[in-house]
């Protein structure tokens, strides 16, 4: 069992903190959600997680397996296990959509222990199936042109090809019609086991029909402010994030706002 | 306002090479009076790149001796990991100064296609060098460096395609440089006589590490009447050298040049790449991609002057620079008065991947006529953080996500280079020059 644990995270961009002290512990064979309006840190913590430049750490600890991510570069952070599905995928003119794959799947099998040609081609022929993803994608430009529907496709499969321990999804869902959320969520349910754990980001309950969590978490303010199990997930679709805070006591959810 | 300058060659010595290669007089008389001039003439004047300071003009020795190759099996791993040699049906080598190795077809020969080393053609094919040499493309006048290169000249390639010959083969030339003394002025002289089709593709390699030497490159192609030329060049010289390669193209009515230049050279180096579209419907394509790195400095001036009604011009051109590599990339379509109908296009694209890369893309139209198209597109920019962020969240290295998106920036160009094998050296040198 793999354990990903957070501790006290604080997070500043441009100087202004966004995130103020998040706690979370995750655990391969566990698929956790974090919920919670817009603005309140959510893509923040995914983005930190992994080490996007634009977001410095300025307190707290990320620690697999008791290894500290904080101190490993982007590309290290990912063959330690860590993956990132992002709101906004980057467009790669020029490279195509196979060969980053596989370059990618290389750099963490290391020198000497490539994939063979043939097996990668079976693998990503396999994949782009059981995504419903016309196999001609696999020609295209990293991205380039793609419509936002097929990003995030795209992005789920290079999750299945890269087979991370931890899978971070910074909003998967938004922007996506019911026939590729569906899709979307196949592909994280056929990793779900004992060497995957996933961190579900999104502000719409509709994704966890599909992909059931084990934890909910809801941030307000740059923190986690309450945690459950699926039912909390349920009571939000129904009430809305009001109950909570009040029962807190917050008045303004967001970090974004103040100055 | 003329400023004498010592050169490293007397008249003397510059006759007496003349003579000592059993050129004929013309030639020699030619020489003298290039160097002549060359001690008057001012510099060339690359725009917005200073090179006062460049040492164009002092060399170790105007020539090098180097062994011929008696087989291809004695070419260096460094040489055929670039080039396909053994895939070559017209294949001449020059190792240095000295020709190396020559291989023609029979196809070539029954069909009066001249393919040999310039000393060669000077003495055989006096009449068809002494009409085209320097005469029509490339001024030697024009200034120092043109002058100089006239009186120096000590290698290079004659081709002469005659009226009709359409040639299915490539010719290809490699310029081997493996003596740090070595200089090369290297001369080449294509010309495509009436309906003649040719593909011409030159590799420069440098194996040594360092040069010591100049490289003064002038390269003249004559496209007569209706004549198609398709002309590769992948440029790999060392650093140290100080590099000025001009490479003219005087296209008449309705002939064609495709240029496919693969810019990779080491070191500080001025190129420029004209075109005269003379005749009426000629037609010049030239595509250019370039990597830059170290502390490089270089100049890119690439343009299409149009002369004739109907001319048809495209520039498309990519450039990466890395570390500290500095660049100028010039675009210039100029369309004189006359040429009407003409058509300008061109498009410049410059990335650079560190702080101190620097690359500017100047694109520039001159317009003297009314009824014609023009259009231009030029960007400069800095590899985008996210986009490494992207690839690096894959686990791919700071390194190989660079090596990536460098040859996704450069593929638009590369892949639309009509000579396969060319395709095939740039991206092999490409690799080499980001691993």
């Amino acid at each position: 069992m793999s354990t990903l644990v957070i501790k006290d995270l604080h997070v500043s961009i441009e100087d202004k903190e966004i995130l103020k002290g998040v706690n979370l512990t995750i655990n391969t064979n566990e698929v956790h959600a974090i919920m919670g309006p817009n603005g309140t840190g959510k893509s923040t913590l995914a983005s930190a997680i992994m080490g996007h430049p634009k977001y410095e750490v300025t307190q707290g600890t990320i620690e697999l397996d008791g290894e500290n991510v904080l101190e490993m570069e982007v590309d290290e952070r990912a063959q330690a296990g860590l993956f990132l599905a992002m709101q906004y995928p980057s467009e790669i003119s020029g490279v195509t959509n196979a060969d980053f794959v596989r370059s990618a799947i290389n750099a963490r099998r290391g020198e000497g222990n490539e994939i063979s040609l043939m097996k990668f081609i079976r693998e990503l022929d396999k994949t782009m199936d059981f995504l419903d993803m016309d196999q001609d994608m696999a020609q295209r430009y990293l991205n380039e042109g793609f419509s936002g529907g097929e990003k995030k496709r795209n992005e789920i499969l290079q999750l299945m090809m890269i087979k991370p321990t931890f899978a971070i999804l910074d909003e998967i869902d938004s922007g996506l019609d019911i026939d590729a959320l569906k899709v979307v969520a196949k592909g994280i349910n056929e990793m779900r086991g004992e060497g995957f754990g996933c961190l579900a980001i999104t502000h719409y309950q509709r994704l966890l029909n599909y992909i059931t969590p084990d934890h909910v978490h809801v941030m307000m303010q740059g923190r986690v402010v309450k945690s459950g199990g699926p039912e909390l997930a349920h009571r939000l679709e129904a009430e809305g994030y009001d109950w909570i805070k009040k029962e807190l006591g917050i008045e303004d959810e967001t970090v974004e706002q103040e100055a | 306002m003329t400023v004498e300058t010592k050169l490293a060659l007397s008249v003397d010595e510059v006759r007496s090479f003349s003579q000592l290669n059993n050129e004929p007089l013309w030639f020699t008389d030619f020489r003298v009076s290039a160097i002549e001039k060359a001690t008057e003439l001012p510099m060339p004047t690359p725009d917005k790149t200073n090179i006062t300071n460049w040492n164009f003009l002092e060399f170790p020795n105007h020539t090098v001796e180097s062994a011929t190759f008696s087989s291809l099996d004695e070419l260096s791993d460094e040489v055929r990991e670039v080039i396909d040699i053994e895939g070559q049906e017209n294949l001449y080598i020059q190792r240095n100064n000295t020709p190396a190795f020559l291989k023609v077809s029979e196809e070539l020969k029954t069909q009066g296609v001249i393919f040999t080393d310039i000393q060669t053609a000077i003495r055989e094919h006096s009449d068809l060098v002494k009409q085209y040499f320097m005469t029509t493309a490339v001024k030697v006048d024009e200034h120092k460096l043109a002058a100089y290169h006239a009186a120096l000249v000590n290698g290079g390639v004659f081709v002469y395609v005659p009226k009709n010959v359409v040639l299915e083969k490539p010719l290809q030339v490699v310029f081997i440089n493996d003596n740090e003394d070595a200089s090369l002025f290297n001369h080449v002289l294509l010309v495509a006589d009436k309906n003649s089709s040719v593909t011409y593709v030159e590799t420069y390699v440098s194996t040594v590490s360092e040069s010591k030497g100049q490289a003064n490159i002038i390269e003249e192609v004559i496209a007569l009447d209706n004549a198609q030329v398709n002309f590769g060049a992948v440029d790999v010289l060392a650093k140290g050298f100080t590099t000025y390669v001009n490479r003219r193209g005087h296209i008449l009515r309705d002939a064609k040049v495709d240029w496919a230049l693969g810019l990779m050279n080491d070191s500080d180096t001025i190129s420029e790449s004209i075109t005269h579209l003379v005749g009426d419907g000629s037609n010049a394509n030239t595509k250019t991609v370039v990597v830059g790195r170290g502390e490089q400095k270089q100049n890119f001036t690439t343009e299409i002057r149009h002369w004739g009604k109907n001319s048809e011009g495209f520039i498309l051109k990519h450039g990466v620079m890395r570390e500290s590599a500095q660049s100028i990339f010039n675009g210039i379509g100029k369309i004189e008065h006359g040429a009407s109908k003409s058509n300008a296009v061109q498009e410049s694209r410059v990335l650079m991947l560190s702080e101190n890369a620097r690359g500017d893309a100047n694109p520039i139209l001159l317009i003297d006529e009314d009824d014609v198209m023009a259009g231009h597109a030029a960007s400069a920019g800095r590899v985008d953080p996210i986009q490494l962020f992207y690839l690096m969240s894959r686990g791919i290295s700071k390194a190989d996500a660079e090596r990536l998106i460098i040859h996704g920036f450069l593929a638009p160009v590369v892949q639309s280079i009509p000579i396969k094998s060319v395709q095939e050296q740039l991206t092999k040198v490409i690799e080499g020059k980001v691993r």
